[in-house]
């Protein structure tokens, strides 16, 4: 079976971002099947199609979006454009180049579940692509395809593009909710679980994933179970990865899910093409920079949700960074621990203290100053963070961020012991240089 | 425990292997904490919502699918619970979160205010790990900067625990506080150029876990093992209940202590930094008597001058030697404590006879209505689905632990608020409805808003409006909440209102008092016509006779005439008890005329008040930080007021002073100590019982009086007309400010400066039409009388009227009043004659 | 003066219209101030405060918790350097240090004539085209120091005029014709929504 793609077809046509193009490929046929359909209707065939999340858990679609209340109102769909993890570079893709398949995607899902009104909540820092949802947006309320009756119908729902502004944090799920109500984005308390019950305004909301979304007008003019299809069996369709790194030609690549290994990704000709210069593999990044690395055995495991979650990490946003064998291990570690301290929003303790100590370890590490005593100290503060720094972690944080850290350093630690220590070995000194004091000004 | 109900309500829970039963549904820290089990904490504060965002209070929870961390001010109970509090794992968390949160924390608890009372020190000693892993540069703050007048910010202690910013937002909604900034870098600070102005800032430092934040006025003084403490109440009309913080014999320190029943451990920042007044240099501290001494005051003479005890009550004595009762008469009281109140009332009822006795300085609610309606408290009126009617002025303003509780109740409690003040209030935005009658007119909108009988239109509020209101009335229980919005209006319109509400079925009522203790004057019999106990003097008098040798012959006169007698010569000796009707009473000339033309003047006191002032004789009094005694609040809540340090001088508790007086002119008040009071008070009042002295000493909650109907309410007979007002007028509101030109406030060196200028402020709208600009001069008129002040706008204030805060520096609105009229119009002129 | 324009006054008005809630309309209006004075100006953020109903402070709490909104001047064009992990791996620091030896300033600090300032800044979804940084938020991937020279020359010379001076977020905003709009879904409003509505009766 040749793999239709589903979501990526438009990325290759100059004009595939407007109105003309995308109506001329195909487009807004699954809101006009979606019309024919009951509500329900649609629901089920994104249940039939079993389309898991794209935006990093991996939870499935039609399952979240029966967590809805019945018979509270209004409800809100709120996407998810706020790509920012480290490595990840697809939903942007989708943003710019087919803006029209999202919104389709949008105004399907609003029809389906009685949401009243949609919320595009796209990252700050992506002009381009808010100015290609707002054109597209433009041309499809004149044309009826969002707004006030669509497609002459009683269907009314507007999708308000949103701006964020720079902030990692906002993409987790309910910080997301936080920031689009004007408020720090801090994520809410668990329980409840899903904003499906409690989320924007305090009203039932759906969080979904811009590469989730856009898969939902195919889904509904295919048929669910034609998606199901593709892919495995319990990771369904086709979905989006972005090879970046030491490989000879880093691309983002639509393909088959859960049977499309990473070999085939990271080593395909027709894909990351190997890793460059003739060199030879250290360690891959599967899912993001929150996910704990994998190496050399592991290129043979599928794209499997469940099989990469068993393995010890996870596929969460479709982002795999491969470092070579120059790769400065402890830099690198010490990169993507700063990206988490960083971005902490400082909620927690745990995460606004620990994630910064780790980084300041880890500096003091790289400028020479190491004791051997610090790599201890940075397991046991892991540990802190993260008890028993196992996976999936534990947390005594409020959010996953905080024990995100944990994964590189534990990675790197684990594999890579030597390359700490022989920064220690040249330490200058011993003992550390700044100490603390209690001076105030 | 016997209560079947109660224990429906329980669920039995495993803490640290022991089965306890706790509430169900109860946070797992505070069920953890009634079995005796603390679990440390920063963020959780039990007045607050969860914040979860410290993290010491993880726990390891088995609720049935296996052990998990949980943070357990977060979680709620349920059956089964497993809870280990002391595991291993456990500890090693909590160590964790207290050695992150020490990581940037500075070492210097040596010179912080917080050392010896700070949880986060406290934690370090039981479970911190011994010594600091942590080698780097700690996060660097400039060190305390001030974020309003009162309270210092160290945000290089601050260990973002949530709790100021979350009690400035949530509690009593002045979000200026806020975290800036993210990560590592978050810091609580204000918006710059923008101080908390908040009335409630001293209570971010009572709750800052850490020595985050330090008030003013107790910075450097004193360490937390010098302090001695004791409960107490503060005598204002909610009797907020405080502990009183002291080191050799200063008072340093009012903290709030939470009473499920009143203040929840919340103060204003008017009663929490007030106690410095009482220890100022403006206190006094000895008798001061008129010119030099001399055994008679000379009016109009010399100034005062200190003098003996002997030599001062010597002249009071002297005027009162066979004079006629109706010549003699008492204004004040109500800073007084119930026993010192009795204690008066007995000397001028019992022994003086006379009956012209007022605690009410013309601004209080009529003692009928106070005393005569159905009563609830400030709990009932909070349960959910009540609607609670305000008929009140703003009372962030005036009452601030009220206005806290009734936040909540809005907020988190399912309470609906309708609100017909005279402008826009600290509760409006949290009302169900808010609307502004026109002052005057609150009787005829109640009339409508109650029958449901909607006029198109009545006192500036739409049928539309009231029909919404009217709403809120039907299915549930009513409360209304009333005081003196304005003295700007008379009572009558006030009173007309009530007897709408009145009509309604189980209504209940909070009437609200201006000064302190006027519940305990009044029930202390501190008014015309009344003895202690709510027994009338008409009915009675039997019930003192006996102890009491000369009663009243006839009612007495009430404040005004009492004042307009001594101004016409018919008054030889006026005691004004705490008392400066020059400030207070509504007509000032009056007041001043009363006291010029009274034969002796005495005032019984604590600082030189305008009133005082002009006295002949002052007699330096007690403060409530200096005696025992008990308070009353409005609900008529009894709690307990204690001594906890020396007066000043040889100033006296005010029951002392009165029963000296008594024994100079020859009778025993049989009074020795405040519990002599107590017990005679009770043995003759049926409304308090046989309560012991001090009965209610360890329960915060104090012990309420539930009697009603000694003393009926008057429903008015005939509604007063509707009086629109015309185009060129505007109606005249004057409010009350939480800082004012009053006495503590003024003596109070971190209070003095937050009372602002007096100003006219009117709407945008009205204001455009006055064509000037903001802060200019205005003439205001009304009748034949003006003043001249400048304009602000203020769109809280109600178009066609017009707000001036009464008792502030520059013009006194009360120059406008108008003898007789139930509300006053005003006209204002923009270009103010030479 | 730096509080909203006229014009922007009235965007800002109609930005805040399509919120069920004011406040949902803060950070937008953020990007509108910084638009129009190249950085959100205390000023600005008072006259939000009023446009959304809430306090200065509020406003501030949420622009500073964001990494775009810049409340110190920054250069006519920010040029924020990719240090995210895949960059990182394929040379960042050494586009930071040429950037810096460049231009003859530090991270965060603003050339002399105010052109130009930069930062290393977290991943910017464009990981596969590493190195990258981008302009005022637009982007140019894979850069070497040649390039970077060559972009700096042009920015300088405006002959770079796809790119616009500080703070200007889209070129395109979204418009919602009045007689299109469904309108925001209010929270208070709580029933079922037509389409469900004629579907249950159906
Ligand atoms: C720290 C953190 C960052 C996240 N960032 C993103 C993101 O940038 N984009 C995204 O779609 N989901 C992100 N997520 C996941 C969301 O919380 C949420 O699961 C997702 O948007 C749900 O959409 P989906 O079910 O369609 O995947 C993040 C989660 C966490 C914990
Ligand atoms: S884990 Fe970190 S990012 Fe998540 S809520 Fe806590 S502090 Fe914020
Ligand atoms: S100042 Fe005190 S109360 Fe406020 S957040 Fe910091 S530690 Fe908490
Ligand atoms: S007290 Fe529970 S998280 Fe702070």
């Amino acid at each position: 079976m040749t793999i239709p793609l589903i979501t990526t077809s438009r990325w290759g046509i100059e004009d595939g971002h407007t109105l003309e193009g995308y109506l001329r490929t195909g487009g807004y046929q699954g809101l006009h099947r979606a019309l024919e359909m009951s509500p329900e209707e649609v629901h089920e065939e994104v249940k039939q199609a079993s389309l898991l999340g794209r935006g990093g858990a991996g939870f499935p679609a039609g399952i979240k979006w029966g967590f809805l209340p019945p018979d509270v109102w209004p409800r809100y769909l709120v996407v998810n454009g706020d790509e920012s993890e480290p490595g990840t570079y697809k939903d942007r893709l989708l943003i710019e180049r087919d803006p029209h398949q999202l919104i389709e995607g949008c105004v399907i899902t609003c029809y389906a579940l009685g949401l009243s009104q949609c919320f595009l909540y796209v990252r700050g820092e992506m002009a381009h692509g808010q100015e290609r949802v707002a054109q597209a947006l433009n041309e499809a309320y004149i044309k009826g395809y969002v707004g006030k009756n669509i497609l002459g119908t009683e269907f009314s729902v507007d999708v308000i593009l949103h701006w964020g502004a720079g902030a990692y944090i906002v993409g987790e799920e309910t910080a997301l909710i936080e920031s689009l109500e004007g408020n720090r984005g801090m994520p809410r308390l668990k329980p409840p679980y899903f904003p499906a019950s409690i989320g924007l305004y305090g009203k039932p909301t759906i969080v979904n994933n811009v590469e989730t979304l856009s898969n939902i007008p195919w889904i509904v003019e295919h048929g669910g179970e034609a998606f199901a299809k593709i892919g495995a069996e319990q990771s369904t369709g086709t979905r989006i990865f972005a090879v970046s790194g030491h490989v000879k030609t880093p691309g983002v690549f639509e393909v088959e899910f859960g049977t499309t290994t990473f070999r085939d990704l990271i080593m395909g000709e027709q894909y990351a093409g190997g890793i460059r210069d003739g060199n030879s593999l250290k360690a891959f990044i599967p899912g993001g920079a929150s996910a704990p690395w994998f190496y050399e055995e592991h290129l043979d495991i599928p794209l499997e949700k469940s099989v990469v979650d068993n393995a010890g990490s996870m596929l969460g946003s479709g982002a795999i960074v491969v470092m070579d064998d120059t790769t400065d291990i402890v830099k690198a570690c010490h990169n993507v621990v700063r990206f988490f301290s960083r971005e902490s929003c400082g909620k927690c303790t745990p995460c606004r203290e620990g994630t910064n100590w780790l980084e300041k370890i880890l500096d003091r590490i790289l400028n020479g100053y190491g004791r051997l005593e610090d790599i201890d100290l940075l397991l046991d503060v892991c540990d802190n963070i993260s008890p028993g720094i196992s996976w999936p972690p534990k947390q005594t944080t409020i959010c996953p961020l905080g024990p995100s850290a944990v994964s590189p350093i534990a990675s790197a630690l684990e594999r890579y012991r030597s390359e700490f220590e022989a920064y220690i070995s040249l330490s200058v000194d011993a003992t550390p240089v700044v100490l603390t004091g209690g001076a105030h000004e | 425990m016997s209560n079947p109900s109660e224990e429906i309500d329980e669920v039995s829970v495993i803490i640290d292997g022991q089965e306890v039963h706790v509430k169900a549904g109860e946070i797992l820290i505070d069920a953890c904490e009634s079995a005796g089990v603390d679990i440390p904490r920063f963020c959780y504060h039990k007045r607050m919502s969860q914040v979860g965002m410290c993290r010491m209070c993880i726990v390891e929870v088995d609720t049935g699918r296996g052990s998990s961390l949980q943070p357990s001010c977060m979680m709620n109970v349920s059956e089964g619970m497993v809870v280990d509090t002391q595991s291993e794992l456990t500890k090693k968390v909590q160590d964790g979160v207290l050695e992150f949160l020490l990581l940037n924390h500075p070492l210097d608890c040596p010179v912080c205010d917080k050392g010896g009372e700070c949880p986060l020190q406290d934690q370090t000693m039981a479970y911190g790990p011994g010594e600091t892993r942590f080698v780097e540069e700690k996060r660097h703050f400039e060190k305390p900067i001030p974020i309003n007048e009162n309270v210092f910010l160290d945000r290089e202690r601050c260990i973002l625990c949530d709790r100021c910013t979350r009690f400035a937002d949530e509690v009593v909604g002045d979000p200026l506080i806020q975290f800036i900034d993210r990560g590592n870098s978050t810091q609580v600070n204000t918006f710059p150029e923008d101080p908390f102005a908040s009335y409630f800032s001293g209570n971010i430092v009572q709750i800052c876990p850490v020595g985050a934040l330090t008030a003013k006025s107790y910075r450097f003084k004193a360490r937390p093992w010098d302090l001695e403490e004791i409960e107490s109440t503060y005598p204002n009309p909610l009797g907020d209940r405080i502990v009183v913080q002291s080191s050799r014999d200063q008072v340093l320190r009012l903290q709030g202590l939470d009473s499920e029943a009143v203040n929840w451990g919340w103060l204003s920042d008017k009663d929490r930094f007030s106690f410095e007044a009482f220890q100022s240099e403006y206190r006094l501290d000895s008798p001061l008597v008129r010119g030099g001494g001399l055994n008679k005051a000379e009016k109009g003479g010399a100034g005062l001058v200190a003098s003996s005890w002997a030599g001062a009550l010597s002249i009071v004595t002297d005027s009162l030697k066979d004079v006629n009762p109706d010549r003699v008469a008492f204004l004040g009281g109500a800073r007084l404590t119930n026993e010192s109140q009795y204690a008066w009332t007995k000397l001028a009822k019992g022994v003086l006879g006379t009956d012209h006795v007022s605690a009410d300085l013309g601004d209080e609610l009529p003692a009928h209505v106070l005393l005569g309606l159905p009563r609830a408290t400030i709990s009932e009126l909070c349960q959910p689905n009540n609607t609670i009617v305000l008929l009140t002025s703003d009372l962030k303003e005036e009452y601030g632990t009220l206005f806290i509780r009734l936040r909540h109740a809005a907020k988190a409690q399912g309470v609906n608020i309708v609100e017909l003040s005279p402008t826009r209030t600290g509760l409006s935005n949290v009302a169900a409805v808010s609307l502004h009658p026109l002052p005057g007119e609150i009787g005829n909108v109640a009339e409508a808003l109650v029958t449901g009988d909607i006029p198109r239109e009545v006192g500036g509020i739409t049928g539309e409006e009231i029909a919404n209101a009217h709403e809120y009335l039907q299915n549930s229980n009513v409360f209304v909440v009333v005081n003196r919005s304005s003295i700007g209006q008379s009572t009558t319109p006030i009173i007309d209102a009530i007897t709408s509400f009145q009509k309604l079925d189980n209504c209940r009522f909070l009437p609200l008092v201006r000064r302190g203790n006027t519940m305990g004057a009044l029930d202390m019999g501190m008014s015309p016509g009344l003895l202690p106990g709510r027994n009338t003097l008409s009915s009675g008098s039997a019930v003192f006779s006996d102890i009491w040798p000369n009663l009243p012959a006839k009612e007495g006169a009430d404040t005004k005439q009492i004042l307009q007698n001594a101004a016409d010569g018919k008054i030889d000796t006026l005691f004004l008890i705490g008392a400066d009707p020059i400030s207070d009473f509504p007509d000032r000339s009056l007041a001043k005329s009363a006291i010029q033309n009274a034969g002796t003047v005495v005032s019984v006191d604590l600082f030189v008040t305008p009133s005082v002032y002009e006295s002949d004789v002052v007699l330096p009094a007690a403060s409530f930080l200096e005696v025992n005694g008990s308070h009353t609040n409005v609900e008529g809540r009894i709690t307990p007021i204690r001594q906890k340090v020396t007066a000043p001088g040889t100033s006296r508790p005010d029951w002392m002073i009165a029963s000296e007086i008594a024994y100079l002119l020859g009778h025993n008040l049989n009074i020795d100590t405040p519990e002599d009071v107590w017990n005679e008070m009770t043995s003759r009042s049926a409304v308090h019982g046989n309560l012991g002295y001090p009965h209610f000493d360890n329960d915060q909650n104090g012990h309420l009086i539930t009697a009603t109907g000694r003393i009926p309410f008057l429903p008015s007979q005939e509604r007063l007309e509707s009086r629109p007002v015309d185009s060129y007028a505007m109606r005249l509101i004057i409010g009350k400010r939480m800082f004012d030109h009053g006495t503590i406030t003024q003596m109070s060196a971190s209070l003095r400066s937050l009372a602002e200028a007096s100003q006219l402020r009117i709407n945008q709208y009205d204001f455009e039409r006055l064509g000037i600009d903001e802060g200019t001069k205005v003439q205001v008129t009304s009748g034949d009388r003006d003043i001249s002040v400048t304009v602000k706008i203020d769109d809280r204030v109600p178009r066609s009227c017009a707000l001036i805060y009464a008792n502030l520096d520059g013009a006194d609105p009360r120059e406008l009043l108008n003898e007789g009229s139930h509300s006053i119009d005003i006209r204002i002129d923009p270009t103010v004659r030479a | 003066m730096s509080r909203l324009n006229e014009e922007n006054l009235r965007i800002a008005r109609q930005i805040i219209s399509a919120y069920p809630k004011k406040k949902s309309a803060l950070i937008p209006l953020l990007h509108l101030a910084q638009e129009q004075n190249g950085l959100v100006t205390n000023e600005a953020m008072t006259h939000i405060a009023e446009l959304v109903d809430v306090t200065p402070a509020e406003v501030l709490g949420t622009c500073s918790f964001y990494e775009m909104f810049k409340r110190h001047p920054v250069g006519e064009y920010q040029i924020n350097i990719c240090h995210g992990i895949s960059c990182h791996l394929l040379g960042a620091e050494d586009v930071l240090e040429h950037a810096e030896s460049s231009l003859g300033v530090k991270e965060g600090e603003i050339t002399q004539d105010g052109k130009f300032s930069f930062e290393g800044v977290e991943c910017i979804a464009a990981c596969t085209e590493a190195p990258c940084l981008q302009v005022n938020y637009r982007y140019i991937n894979k850069v070497n120091a040649d390039e970077f020279d060559q972009l700096i020359d042009d920015l300088r010379n405006e002959t770079k005029t796809e790119i616009p001076k500080h703070g200007t977020l889209a070129n395109t905003r979204q418009k919602i014709p009045a007689n299109k709009a469904a309108g925001p879904a209010q929270v208070e409003e709580s029933s079922r929504p037509i389409w469900l509505k004629r579907n249950k009766e159906e």
